[in-house]
């Protein structure tokens, strides 16, 4: 079984294993066989394109968590130039979960900020998993004033299965740490826009998520609570969490129908990690068109429709 | 438990004793001590057991008839009830959940909001009901917060909350968590305006809940030992497979982490609440006739 491919996608991992060892062959002998190769890639990605049409919210939460999903690093290197890495809540320590700089898109100043979760065991720990510590939130909120007092639009890349549930955390008030950036990132006199590039998992995801621009990734998904999560509580069973998260309603396209984010981005057949670049491409590309718009607002219609947006959540 | 209870087999002994084994009635029991208490006495002492002192779950509109003046309380948004948006359905319907909460607690939502006095002072207060789907914040609870908030401005007078929660309400998917960041923004006017809002933090006050609007006050109180906190203590200890400290996420652990202000008696809370007002609105109180059932000589004592 190909790790690079998930359970649902196994049909497509062994016709490319097929492929794989037809090359092998091709390489070996004199025997043409470029002509059945074509044709099992044409059949890969049409298989690829009948599965990726009717994927389930529990198998687009499983891209979201994929091995190989892009992170905010990643999305950072491909979007933006001469990126400086800021470290540090100025309080207590720095948060290697939360990510953040300055740098330029197009050119211009941005301030940047992310969730980052690990690629190999070493990083993921060092990551903590993508699970911020409040230090991490802090360090965002300071990185955001800072925007603010520099005239810096602010972009946050939001990919996080939640804060971290810890000891350290509720001693050092993770509750206040994300409720104070959810007050002061209502405020800041900058646009901000906010994409969810894998994980948008609860309060944890939402600490960088108030802005005035609410972007998410076609197999990225955002949610109240983890999918697990919910169906422990709801379902008394965590194996239920495919039918949670039917029920919550976390894809992109099922939020923006509810008007509660502004724009999906379409992912690369496969999904975002299977070209980055063109899924940064893309990226790029909405981003510099929201921004456009945002800044073309002055600072007191800006604030005045994000306080009215988040006014008209649910009513 | 007695030793007769403890020589009983499990089973025998969940089936033949309930947690809750005195009827609704005339009298309750101290879910701390055990003592047996008459209940009119009870409400009279605000739901704390006189022999313990604990703080028991108190329901939202009998925690603002006590905390308000009896005079001139005018409630807020009575109209906004929860909606099911998703259409969600677990074991059973959210609809049905929802209806079955307005039944047992007689409430169309699960946060009460008045605007009143205390004390002579104008103030809006708000209170989270834990007995409606465990007080969880959901999009009506939001918008009912929100227009407690705009009743405040519009006054420009104090805001108090008094919060009971176990977070954000699953059944209403993002709209849910996308409160948090509603009533977040919505305090951050009264902040703008110099409007005191003072949060009261009771057993329970977790997720959601705590990392938004409570923990958002100019001074944030607590009842002894209400468990406050983030992530729940069980989610918590399964992560971290450690044991928790004493006392973890309890009032006390929150005051000496520096998270609150102070942790007050309930009995005392009008009283205090309405001293600090007046203050951070530089004003005297002029104190009315309290209509609180409290013997005056019984709050100088624990004073």
């Amino acid at each position: 079984m190909n790790l690079n491919f998930l359970e649902f996608e196994q049909p497509i991992a062994e016709l490319e294993a097929k492929i794989e060892e037809l090359r092998h062959v091709g390489s070996d002998s004199e025997v043409n066989i470029s002509e059945e190769i074509t044709r099992l890639e044409t059949k890969s990605v049409e298989l690829t394109e009948s599965i990726f049409a009717s994927l389930t919210p529990w198998q687009i939460a499983q891209l979201a968590r994929h091995p190989l999903r892009p992170y905010t690093k990643e999305y950072i290197e491909l979007i933006f130039t001469e990126f400086d890495e800021l470290h540090g809540d100025r309080h207590y320590a720095d948060d290697h979960a939360i990510v953040g700089g300055i740098a330029r898109l197009d050119g211009k100043p941005v301030m940047v900020i992310g969730q980052q979760k690990g690629r190999d065991t070493k990083e993921k720990v060092k990551r903590n998993f993508g699970m911020p510590h409040p230090e991490g939130y802090r360090k965002a909120l300071r990185l955001a004033q800072m925007a603010e007092r520099f005239k810096m639009p602010i972009l946050t890349f939001i990919d996080t299965p939640g804060a971290y549930p810890g000891i350290g955390a509720e001693e050092r008030n993770q509750s206040e740490a994300i409720a104070r950036n959810l007050m002061e990132f209502s405020k800041l006199k900058t646009p901000i826009i906010c994409t969810v590039i894998g994980e948008g998992c609860s309060g944890g995801a939402l600490g960088i998520g108030v802005g005035d621009s609410i972007i998410m990734c076609q197999y990225s998904y955002y949610s109240v609570i983890s999918p697990e999560g919910c169906a422990s509580i709801l379902w008394k069973s965590a194996e239920k969490a495919e039918q949670a998260a039917d029920a919550m309603c976390i894809t992109a396209d099922k939020l923006k129908k509810y008007g509660l984010i502004d724009l999906v981005i379409e992912e690369p057949l496969g999904g975002a990690h299977r070209d980055k670049e063109t899924m940064a491409k893309r990226l790029k590309q909405a981003f510099s068109s929201q921004l456009a718009d945002l800044q073309a607002m002055p600072v007191d219609d800006l604030l005045q429709r994000r306080y009215q947006r988040l006014m008209a959540i649910g009513v | 438990m007695s030793w007769l209870e403890k020589l009983l087999p499990s089973k025998i002994r969940t089936e033949g004793a309930k947690k809750k084994g005195v009827p609704e009635g005339l009298w309750s029991k101290c879910d701390a001590c055990g003592a047996v208490l008459y209940r009119a006495e009870l409400e009279r002492n605000l739901s704390v057991c006189p022999k313990c002192n604990h703080h028991m779950r108190m329901r939202a509109r009998q925690r603002l008839e006590a905390f308000l003046d009896a005079e001139g309380r005018v409630e807020i948004a009575a109209g906004i009830e929860s909606e099911d948006r998703l259409k969600f359905r677990d074991s059973k319907k959210y609809k049905d959940r929802l209806s079955a909460a307005q039944k047992k607690t007689g409430e169309k939502n699960g946060l009460i909001a008045f605007k009143g006095r205390l004390h002579a002072l104008p103030v809006v207060a708000v209170a989270f009901d834990f007995a409606f789907l465990g007080g969880s914040m959901g999009a009506a609870v939001g918008e009912r917060f929100v227009q407690a908030v705009n009743a405040a401005l519009e006054q420009q007078c104090p805001m108090i909350c008094f919060a009971a929660s176990g977070g954000a309400r699953m059944q209403e998917g993002l709209f849910s968590l996308l409160q948090m960041a509603k009533t977040s923004a919505a305090l951050a006017k009264m902040s703008d305006q110099g409007l005191p809002f003072i949060s009261v933090l009771t057993d329970p006050t977790m997720g959601g809940v705590s990392a938004s609007l409570a923990t958002l006050g100019d001074i944030i109180i607590a009842e002894p030992s209400a468990l406050i906190g983030f992530t729940g203590p069980r989610v918590i200890a399964q992560t971290v497979r450690e044991t928790l400290p004493d006392g973890f996420q309890r009032s006390e652990f929150l005051l000496d982490h520096g998270a609150i202000d102070m942790i007050l008696d309930r009995r005392e809370m009008r009283d205090r609440i309405a001293g600090l007002l007046a203050k951070l609105t530089r004003q005297q109180l002029s104190y009315c006739v309290l209509p609180s059932a409290e013997p005056q000589d019984e709050a100088e004592t624990r004073a």
